[in-house]
């Protein structure tokens, strides 16, 4: 290990390396020293030059969770490729190319930089992508030096600048042109090479920035949550969509979890005959009894949304999960409520996809009873005298909201009731614990009757939600 | 820990596992090259996560077929336990052995007996036990390593971090040489850290429209460069939808040769609609596949 040690310090690298590790665990990544150890390793024997390769073998022993892989990329093009380069410049190899590059572009003319764009976007060459990135974040960006910012505006000012949504526009009427399946295509791979324009100017930012204040400071400014550490109720429109993905995988988890349970419960009759079977081993004396597998009946879920108002993010997040749980669990039934509710499975089972989902049941499910602020009480005295007969001791109930009553009736009874006709209710809440009965809040007299009422701001609250259920 | 006393260097660089592997016809990109390489060079396992059918086994047999080892493959399942996966005393054998003894020799003691029905020729070894005993060079495979229970998971750590095995009534059983060991997961649920600490961790996903392109042009035959282009970029049009179950790469294989066989050169939304069932299983899959294909039209 000292040799590896003393090679990297032979490169100057130790120190960025040991930096680079700090800032990984601050952005919520865990690494373990034995994964340091591992990486440091690989570092020896990974070819250097082949930067690729490093970085994906970095990644390797390093990130052990898909999510966590763009915190780890960022981090790694600021602490080693970009760090590079500025070393590069100090000892004037490999890098002077690209100054000079930069000075050819430095006299490009907007309208030459919109027809490269153009060009660029059209084609998909990456040089030309790489290029364009260069001259217009020159042209555009207009970076304030010594400021202590991550350059989320830059890129946005430079993107807005080169205009790519008409840009983009102009592309995908070609595409239309091109009509039928060629079109469809053609307007995928714009769209998609958009992204790639975005990634190199935000890249060419970053390396800007890194020129001038370093990579720790950029790092830092640049820290971000992990996906499953982002607030359900601030959720942006990417993080949606980010989200969409993971929670697929989790409805997965949740519905293979349970059905372990109940295959693992082993409480049923003696099996006699596979005991004396199993007595062979043991010259005839029954060491190991052998029991019948209980037969067991399949859960059911019942899954009540709150979908008010003031958990709207909260509450197409709680439908993608519901919509998820319903194409893994043949027996959900999900209900939707404000202050009336009203069951829909049904919208979710025929919708083709999330969205189409959301639309039939914002227009066509009769969630409001009187006004349209959420009554935690009549919704669940409706939901209980209309479809509580149909519980059963196999049902596990989900109740999802933040119990904020807007101080009517709070009516206790049906929660009471409702608990007692299934076998468990547990209910999310998306408000951090500390706001919990603050307000108009009633959690605690709903909760006394639950099963259990758990904190849920996050995947990673959820993910333990399911993980950890009994 | 780690096991670099004994260093690996079955193969020069990344690259070269790169080349090697096309040589099997498993077409690599930079990922999957740079971590098996590493794997060989620290002597550490390979843990391959990523949706179903995206080559996450076929790279454990290529692996295989390119170092010309012998693979051998531990399936997973729920109830899997360290009967089937590290060893097994054959008792029939050792009851039989007990009574030859009963009737042969009078005088021989109990120890004498019990040291020898505890021994190599009453052993039966299981696929973990196998690997680690093995001479001939072996690649081990543990496929779907998701579907044991978190406590079946402490069975594989003495095997993929010592690569040892302990028999209580023998002692350890240590390996020869360290051997090339690939995990893979459906992510069904979350392994745990333990395992994870001792791998590598590949993530497989789906293939970029140039690899894919690449690997239907090699596994079809007789498709066209142009047939080739548009059936991968269709598919990728296709698995960025919200569906049940996104087409894998051999879907897209199925599909392309389906085109081939059909005669068809060039791709119109008609033949796409009419051939999706290929690519798709579901049928509210594919009903949401042709609505997207033809919503350009109108």
């Amino acid at each position: 290990m000292t040799e590896t040690a003393e090679v990297l310090l032979g490169e100057g690298l130790l120190g960025v390396f040991s930096d680079f590790i700090d800032e990984l665990r601050a952005g919520g990544v865990p690494v373990s020293t034995t994964e340091v150890l591992d990486a440091m390793e690989a570092l020896r024997h990974l070819p250097i030059e082949d930067r690729q390769a490093t970085k994906l073998g970095l990644a390797a022993a390093l990130v052990k969770q898909e999510g966590h892989w763009r915190t780890f990329e960022t981090l790694f093009e600021l602490y080693f490729s970009l760090q590079a380069q500025g070393l590069g410049t100090m000892t004037g190899d490999g890098v002077g190319g690209e100054v000079t590059n930069l000075g050819d572009e430095q006299g490009l003319t907007a309208s030459e930089l919109a027809e490269l764009a153009y060009k660029a976007l059209m084609e998909g060459d990456p040089e030309l992508m790489a290029a364009l990135a260069r001259g217009a974040v020159d042209r555009y960006a207009d970076i304030d030096p010594g400021r202590p910012v991550g350059g989320s505006y830059y890129v946005f000012r430079t993107l807005r600048q080169l205009q790519v949504d008409a840009l983009l526009a102009r592309l995908l009427a070609t595409a239309d042109q091109a009509g039928g399946l060629d079109g469809l295509v053609q307007a995928n791979d714009y769209r998609q090479r958009l992204g790639l324009l975005r990634d190199e100017v935000e890249a060419e930012v970053h390396r800007r920035l890194v020129a001038d204040r370093g990579a720790k400071a950029v790092a830092r400014a640049l820290r971000r949550p992990l996906p499953e550490d982002v607030d359900f109720m601030h959720l942006g429109k990417d993080e949606l969509a980010t989200l969409q993905r993971t929670v697929q995988p989790l409805a997965r988890k949740l519905a293979v979890h349970l059905a372990r349970k109940r295959r693992q419960r082993r409480d049923g009759r003696l099996d006699f005959r596979a005991t004396m079977r199993r007595s062979l081993s043991t010259g005839g004396a029954p060491v190991e009894p052998r029991f019948k597998a209980p037969h067991r009946s399949k859960p059911e879920l019942w899954v009540l949304a709150d979908i008010s108002g003031s958990v709207a993010a909260f509450a197409r997040f709680t439908l993608q999960l519901v919509y998820a749980l319903s194409s893994q669990f043949s027996r959900t039934r999900a209900w939707a409520f404000i202050d009336g509710v009203d069951e829909v499975t049904d919208f979710l089972r025929r919708a083709d996809d999330m969205a189409h989902a959301v639309h039939c049941i914002n227009t066509q499910a009769d969630v409001i009873w009187a006004e349209g602020h959420s009554d935690y009480g009549h919704a669940l005295s409706d939901f209980v005298e209309r479809w509580g007969r149909e519980l059963t001791a196999r049902t596990t109930v989900l109740v999802l909201g933040d119990a904020r009553n807007n101080y009517h009736a709070v009516q206790t009874w049906a929660m009471a009731e409702l608990a007692r006709r299934s076998r468990h209710v547990w209910w999310l809440n998306p408000e951090p614990r500390a706001y919990w009965d603050t307000g108009d809040s009633v959690l605690a007299q709903y909760g006394a009757h639950c099963t259990g009422v758990h904190e849920c701001r996050n995947l990673r609250q959820l993910r333990h939600f399911v993980e950890e259920m009994p | 820990m780690t096991t670099t006393s004994t260093p690996n260097s079955r193969f020069e660089s990344p690259h070269a596992v790169n080349q090697s592997l096309r040589g099997v016809g498993y077409l690599a990109d930079e990922g999957i090259a740079a971590v098996v390489f590493l794997a060989d060079r620290l002597g550490k396992p390979v843990l391959v996560e990523g949706p179903a059918g995206t080559g996450k086994t076929q790279l454990a047999k290529s692996v295989a077929e390119m170092t010309g080892s012998r693979l051998i493959r531990l399936q997973c399942y729920e109830g899997l336990d360290e009967s089937k996966a590290l060893y097994e005393w054959n008792y029939k054998k050792q009851l039989l052995r007990i009574q030859a003894e009963r009737v042969t020799k009078e005088g021989e003691t109990w120890e004498e007996i019990e040291e020898d029905i505890f021994s190599e020729p009453f052993l039966m070894p299981r696929p973990l036990l196998e690997a680690i005993r093995a001479t001939d060079p072996v690649v081990l495979l543990i496929d779907e390593v998701d579907r044991v229970e978190v406590e079946t998971e402490a069975l594989l750590l003495e095997v993929l971090s010592d690569y040892q095995v302990s028999v209580p009534e023998m002692g350890t059983v240590k390996a020869n040489q360290v051997p090339l060991v690939f995990l893979t997961s459906n992510n069904t649920r979350e392994l745990s850290e333990a395992l994870k600490r001792r791998c590598l961790f590949l993530h497989l996903d789906y293939p970029t429209v140039e690899r894919e392109r690449e690997i239907v042009l090699t596994k079809v035959e007789g498709i066209e460069e142009s047939l080739a282009d548009q059936v991968v970029r269709t598919v990728k049009l296709i698995r960025v939808l919200e569906l049940k179950k996104a087409p894998s790469v051999s879907e897209t294989l199925d599909w392309a040769r389906t085109l081939v066989l059909l005669g068809v050169s060039h791709l119109d939304t008609a033949t796409a609609r009419e051939t999706l069932h290929v690519l798709l299983k579901h049928s509210g899959d594919i009903d949401r596949a042709a609505k997207e294909l033809v919503a350009v039209r109108e």
